[in-house]
């Protein structure tokens, strides 16, 4: 589904990934973790198509299609989701208009006609329920004076409501008490699916108590260094990321 | 005197000796209010860029014009149909100034309202008319209500005697023609609203597309005590028309004077409001936007008067330029000595979405006493790059994305707009005027029908 291939990403003029590459399957929840400056975030913001990183080297294909020469919306339209870890708060655009505009962009790029309103009001509401959010969430401006629970929760109602095919999450437990971690979990879960991959990006191991990857990476100074199981999350969390840097340099 | 002056001032005469041949002679004071208008206007000629108030504007496509009168008001009613509000309301039409009994709508005016075009007020009884006329828009005001008085003909007369509450709006509806040569009109409207009444007031300018006409609008309206107006301008003037207004307004005891000052068409538009704050308690509300597009030029002027102590007035402005359009805001607030507890707050923002599109921003205090709490700001800056990428990570190609950030910018001032019939056309004319493949219109409606469940 995706594939990076020895990625080499600048920023403003720094090196910051140096030759990352990462696979991921349909059917797989992949977790990205490492310490503070190792490029977790890098990561995501290229491949969502985040102006000021600069490709050096390398590719990333998604279903075969050449990511880097997509349009940011072409990327979103072909199944690629970013959840961001500061959601951007867009004052005066309504929750309502974002979803509808950014379902209805899905369905035409795939040649699907535009959602009916009733179709609609169905599918949003489900949705605010299962999130735990309240209906007037959607009048209210995209993230504008949300907490940061709400922020992060309404990142997730946007996956829901687009089912991407790849839902790539960054730092989305950041800034979660655990009520929100609980509900935000769920969510994620619930897009667990055989035809959908899931990268979260995440700092903590704490997410992953909720969301047991398949597989779990460790990205240390702009490569990864470690791949394993669910299991190495919970060594990290006990161990910290130390013994896998001597690990790598040894 | 230049030419461009002479040639109003031969059109006037032609005019007055074609009106005394067929109507004979005018009652004095018409007559002398003319000649003080023409003479005005004539020492003054129009305004250039070296007079402050006109620093920004350049009327230079006014005075080089050759304008006619019309002398009819005829125009398809199935293109008035299109043009025309949809809402119920009590409505007087005017076609290129010209008042036209059969696209007006007078019937079942309520007890104690009057709703009357201002050549038949002056036929029933132009005593009544010549006390308030003038009294606040004089001819001093500029070399527009000079020529304004000069010429003025035809407009509207309404009267609300006191306690009346009109619930139905009132449309003044400016049609502009698309000529074969441009004419001009001076409309001159007359508002009169004894205390505690209540009205909404919509002064509509549309017309053909096509049209290149000029309009010279003075409007005076008087708030007795106690009374409520809600007053829209709704300027969705031909691109090619040139609109010059002023609006003033005196405001007594705890009146309340809410402006919609919304501007989407004409291609030179200067618009003046002023309101005069005389009795304590009494509020003004000024709300506007404006959005220009290609060599658009659009200038709003306003003043709030506090003369009076315990009175208020809030502004909001907004301003969208695309292309090369250019903008002027002049808010200015004026508080008294001796005007205590006063509270005037204004704000402008405007929005730049083109790099040649420009817009002359100034807010301007003037307090003359101390127990006054008065705040304003202006801030011109592009759409927000960031909101931009979000929304595009959510597959929405960058013009919507774009024209959603716009209309979040103008939703600020449709918010305050209580008439659905308004604040949806002009969130779809500002969708419209957005690129192709926008479409908002389906998302308004959503958003309206998840509202209304």
């Amino acid at each position: 589904m995706l594939e990076v291939k020895d990625l080499h990403v600048t920023v403003e003029g720094s090196e910051i990934l140096k030759g990352l590459s990462l696979t991921i399957k349909a059917g797989e929840v992949h977790a990205l973790m490492g310490p503070n400056g190792a490029g977790k975030s890098t990561l995501s913001a290229v491949i969502a198509g985040k102006d000021g990183y600069e490709v050096t080297q390398g590719s990333i294909t998604f279903e075969g299609q050449d990511v880097l020469e997509m349009e940011i919306e072409e990327r979103a339209q072909a199944g690629l989701l970013l959840g961001f870890q500061y959601p951007v708060e867009i004052p005066g655009v309504k929750n309502i208009y974002l979803l509808k505009a950014a379902l209805n962009a899905q369905r035409a790029a795939r040649g699907e006609a535009e959602i009916a309103a009733p179709e609609f009001l169905k599918l949003i509401k489900d949705q605010l329920a299962f999130m735990k959010m309240d209906g007037s969430f959607l009048q209210r401006a995209v993230n504008q004076g949300f907490s940061g629970g709400e922020k992060k929760r309404n990142e997730i109602l946007q996956m829901l409501v687009l089912q991407p095919k790849l839902a790539m999450l960054d730092e989305i437990d950041s800034g979660l008490d655990i009520d929100a971690m609980r509900v935000v979990a769920e969510g994620i879960n619930s897009l667990r699916a055989a035809d959908r991959g899931i990268l979260l990006v995440t700092h903590y191991q704490r997410l992953l108590d909720f969301v047991v990857p398949d597989k779990v990476h460790v990205l240390v100074d702009g490569r990864i260094v470690k791949s394993g199981d669910a299991q190495l999350a919970h060594e990290l969390e006990a161990r910290g990321y130390e013994w896998v840097l001597e690990e790598s340099a040894a | 005197m230049n030419s461009d002056v002479q040639r109003f001032l031969d059109r006037l005469t032609e005019r007055s000796a074609q009106r005394d041949a067929s109507q004979g002679p005018e009652p004095t004071w018409i007559a002398a209010r003319r000649q003080a208008g023409a003479a005005r206007f004539e020492a003054l000629g129009f305004p250039n860029r070296r007079v402050e108030a006109w620093k920004y504007t350049d009327v230079r496509a006014i005075a080089s014009g050759d304008f006619q009168l019309a002398t009819d008001a005829e125009f398809s009613p199935a293109t008035t149909a299109t043009l025309t509000l949809p809402v119920e309301a009590h409505r007087l039409t005017f076609v290129d100034g010209v008042f036209s009994a059969s696209l007006s709508q007078l019937d079942d005016l309520p007890q104690g309202v009057q709703l009357l075009p201002l050549s038949q007020a002056l036929e029933d009884n132009h005593e009544a008319v010549g006390g308030p006329l003038g009294r606040l828009t004089g001819v001093e005001f500029s070399s527009f209500s000079a020529l304004n008085t000069a010429f003025m003909e035809e407009g509207a007369v309404l009267r609300l005697a006191p306690g009346s509450v009109v619930d139905k709006p009132i449309i003044l509806q400016f049609l502009s023609r698309a000529n074969d040569a441009p004419v001009m009109s001076h409309p001159r409207i007359l508002v009169e609203a004894g205390s505690r009444s209540e009205a909404t007031l919509i002064e509509h300018h549309i017309g053909e597309d096509t049209a290149a006409n000029f309009t010279n609008l003075v409007e005076e309206i008087i708030l007795d005590r106690g009374a409520i107006l809600t007053h829209y301008k709704l300027q969705e003037a031909p691109l090619a028309d040139l609109h010059v207004a002023s609006i003033h307004v005196e405001q007594g005891r705890d009146s309340r004077f809410t402006s919609f000052n919304l501007n989407l068409g004409g291609g030179l538009v200067r618009n003046d409001l002023v309101t005069e704050l005389n009795g304590q308690g009494a509020e003004a509300t000024f709300n506007g936007l404006f959005y220009g597009q290609g060599r658009q030029h659009v200038d709003n002027h306003t003043l709030a008067n506090h003369n009076a102590p315990r009175t208020f007035s809030n502004e909001n402005y907004k301003g969208i330029l695309d292309d090369r359009a250019h903008g002027v805001f002049n808010g200015k607030v004026v508080v008294k000595r001796d005007s205590q507890q006063i509270e005037g707050f204004q704000s402008n923002a405007n929005l730049l979405l083109s790099d040649r599109a420009h817009i002359d921003a100034k807010p301007e205090l003037e307090i003359y006493a101390d127990d006054v709490k008065c705040s304003h700001g202006t801030t011109t800056g592009q759409l927000d790059e960031e909101a931009v990428f979000a929304l595009r990570t959510r597959g929405i190609d960058e013009q919507t994305a774009r024209g959603l950030l716009t209309l979040a910018f103008a939703g600020e001032v449709l918010e305050q707009v209580t008439l659905d019939v308004i604040s949806e056309r002009v969130e779809l004319a500002v969708a419209g005027k957005l690129p192709e493949r926008f479409n908002l219109a389906g998302l308004v409606e959503t958003a309206v029908a998840l509202g209304e469940e």
